[in-house]
């Protein structure tokens, strides 16, 4: 066990953190936007990767069409989910919107698993080589590819949360509901197009994960392990859930590696994030740059 | 929070004694002696595949009840649930398997094992609340999950652990109707503790917690204690409830306690009404006959076209699951105050008839 395992699961980290942190960012916009903690976005990435995967099997539809046509199967998806379930839920307590997302995600998973069956299915080839050298290191295509899909979708997010109407507006609402509203900002139209870009961006994710490891229900294990995430971070904030991702996607891979060569146990790789999860809400609850809650009687 | 306290028109409680009494009226007390009476009687004429419903219904509905204590009347989350009811499951059969202790014993030597077990993953809860902490039972669930898969003195590894079953003073209950009557005695005996622990001080410091628990410290109610107490209590009953469980299956597999069983669980009291000691039960009933109900409408689908349509036959686990969380959803958005709340109202209903508003 030389550096070259060692530097190969850093590689891993790093990929795998970015598109946590890609998640991660989907997760907190929403959270930001309209408080709603998304249990379901795992889902979000498991449905994107099957429709995508449909529409390239099925219907041998070139590439980007069927990509584009996922992005907006994926954004009406979203919209329709917060209108349809989470609208009537404004204003009802934490545990019961908790419920719901948790709700959807059970049928959402049973749903894909019924409609495309249990088995992982590879994803049709869309890079003519699998993998390329990187300093002596193999990298998938694809993870190559979603380094720089991460960092381009991260700065769209930084462009259209600064410069763009729309961004500003939900910046605003997440600032204070009943200010946004009184200076004419449609909340709900804030709240809908946070659910159609946080779909729509999971689905990115979600595609380029299938196409290294293929399209299984496992692509919702995603959703839980952008937890660690977003706590390491702060709940409500972007930079925070990008820093977090990358965090939790280097350390369990790191432990993978103590795991692999000193302990043996086999399964630190899945495990190690929640732990560190309990250690940090213990020692400082609300993340690196999350915002205290102050409250006033 | 639903509100246990929201009571329908016409029931007006004017002294300290009518608000603290459990039966609203001697015809209510009746009927519950009447119906307990009823299923003790009638136990030994049902099929065994009612029984193992009853029992089923049983000891996820002690689970259920703890995991009310923490949600509805503390207000806390917990969505690691599945974990300790597994916990309670392995210790019990490790206690039995590897000290000779009798089942009898060890069914409540578990539940104190697991109240240890909760009270460490309830530290967190001192200080977090709502989304915070709900995120941490559930790192709690994976913890916990995978350290059954790891601690095989404890849990047998992935070959699992067989439990004998109940016994006592040579007393076996190896059929299924005799392990009925064991589990409605520890239901009763549960339910009877809640019901009067929720009048007692420290049940009433526990809802002042969860209704506005800047006011309750105000009011000199120890908030930090009061939460790892609920959740330490809460462990005791999924413990309990789960050691029932290992008895009575007799092999605790280490697949069986997933997050998917903590959501049902959380679906049982929400669907039964948080809050309410007698609404888990009706919910746990609910979460439980589902199921049942599901694999029923599958059958009468049987050989029609829908049925080939959709393959219903080889897909009833993914129609149960979707049952499961269409039902949780429905009931949020239609009967946040679930089935006992419901429940009020047609009882109200009738007393007032025809006056009723």
């Amino acid at each position: 066990m030389e550096f070259g395992f060692f530097g190969q699961l850093m590689i891993n980290g790093l990929i795998v953190g970015a598109l946590y942190g890609v998640v991660a960012m989907c997760f907190v916009l929403i959270y930001k936007a309209s408080q709603v903690v998304n249990f379901a976005q795992g889902e979000f990435l498991l449905i994107g990767a099957w429709v995508c995967w449909w529409f390239l099997v099925q219907f041998q539809v070139p590439f980007v069409v069927g990509f584009f046509l996922t992005l907006a199967f994926m954004a009406a998806f979203g919209v329709l989910i917060q209108v349809v379930i989470l609208r009537p839920l404004i204003g009802e307590p934490v545990i019961s919107v908790i419920m719901v997302t948790i709700g959807l995600s059970i049928i959402m998973q049973a749903a894909m698993k019924w409609a495309f069956g249990v088995f992982a299915q590879p994803f049709p080839q869309i890079f003519s080589s699998q993998t390329f050298n990187l300093f002596g290191l193999q990298v998938q295509t694809a993870y190559g590819l979603s380094i720089v899909v991460s960092i381009a979708i991260m700065l769209g997010f930084g462009y259209f949360f600064k410069f763009t109407r729309m961004g500003l507006a939900m910046r605003a609402t997440a600032f204070n509901q009943q200010v946004a509203q009184s200076l004419g900002i449609s909340i709900k139209q804030v709240f809908a197009l946070s659910w159609a870009i946080s779909a729509m961006v999971s689905t990115v994710a979600g595609v380029v994960i299938a196409m290294v490891n293929g399209v299984s229900s496992s692509l919702s294990a995603f959703g839980i392990k952008v937890f660690p995430a977003v706590i390491l971070g702060g709940l409500d904030s972007i930079i925070g859930a990008i820093l977090g991702g990358l965090i939790v996607g280097l350390l369990e891979n790191g432990a993978q590696y103590v795991d692999a060569t000193y302990l043996g146990w086999g399964n630190m790789i899945s495990v190690a994030p929640f732990y560190v999860l309990i250690i940090i809400l213990m020692l400082k609850p609300y993340g690196l740059f999350g915002t205290r809650d102050i409250e006033r009687v | 929070m639903a509100n246990a306290s929201k009571r329908p028109c016409g029931d007006f409680r004017i002294s300290y004694a009518a608000d603290t009494k459990i039966f609203d009226t001697n015809g209510s007390r009746y009927a519950l002696w009447i119906a307990l009476v009823a299923l003790i009687a009638l136990a030994p004429v049902l099929s065994n595949f009612v029984l193992t419903l009853l029992i089923m219904i049983g000891c996820y509905a002690i689970a259920a009840l703890g995991l009310n204590i923490v949600v509805g009347f503390t207000g806390q989350i917990s969505i690691g649930h599945a974990a300790f009811f597994g916990f309670g499951a392995f210790a019990s059969a490790w206690i039995n398997n590897k000290f000779g202790i009798p089942v009898f014993f060890a069914i409540p030597l578990a539940g104190v094992l697991t109240t240890a077990v909760g009270m460490l993953f309830g530290l967190p809860a001192a200080r977090l609340k709502g989304l915070y902490l709900a995120i941490a039972t559930l790192a709690a669930q994976f913890i916990l999950e995978d350290f059954f898969a790891r601690a095989e003195w404890f849990t047998g590894g992935t070959a699992g652990a067989p439990a004998n079953p109940f016994s006592i003073f040579g007393w076996e209950a190896s059929t299924d109707l005799r392990f009925f009557y064991v589990v409605l005695a520890y239901v009763i005996i549960c339910f009877v503790l809640v019901t009067n622990l929720m009048r007692s001080r420290d049940g009433r410091a526990l809802v002042a917690v969860r209704d506005h628990y800047l006011s309750a410290e105000m009011m000199g109610i120890n908030l930090t204690k009061y939460r790892t107490l609920s959740f330490g209590l809460s462990a005791f009953f999924a413990g309990i409830g789960g050691a029932l469980y290992a008895h009575y299956t007799q092999y605790v597999s280490v697949e069986g306690f997933t997050i998917l069983l903590s959501i049902q669980f959380l679906g049982m009291i929400i669907i039964g009404g948080l809050g309410s000691v007698m609404g888990t039960l009706m919910g746990t009933a609910f979460m439980v006959l589902l199921p049942e109900l599901m694999d029923g409408l599958t059958g009468m689908l049987s050989g029609t076209a829908i049925d080939a349509a959709l393959g219903l036959k080889n897909n009833v686990a993914y129609l149960r699951e979707i049952a499961i969380g269409a039902a949780i959803i429905l009931f949020l958005i239609f009967e946040p105050d679930g089935l006992a709340h419901r429940w009020r109202q047609i009882k109200a209903y009738w007393k007032l008839y025809p006056f009723s508003y």
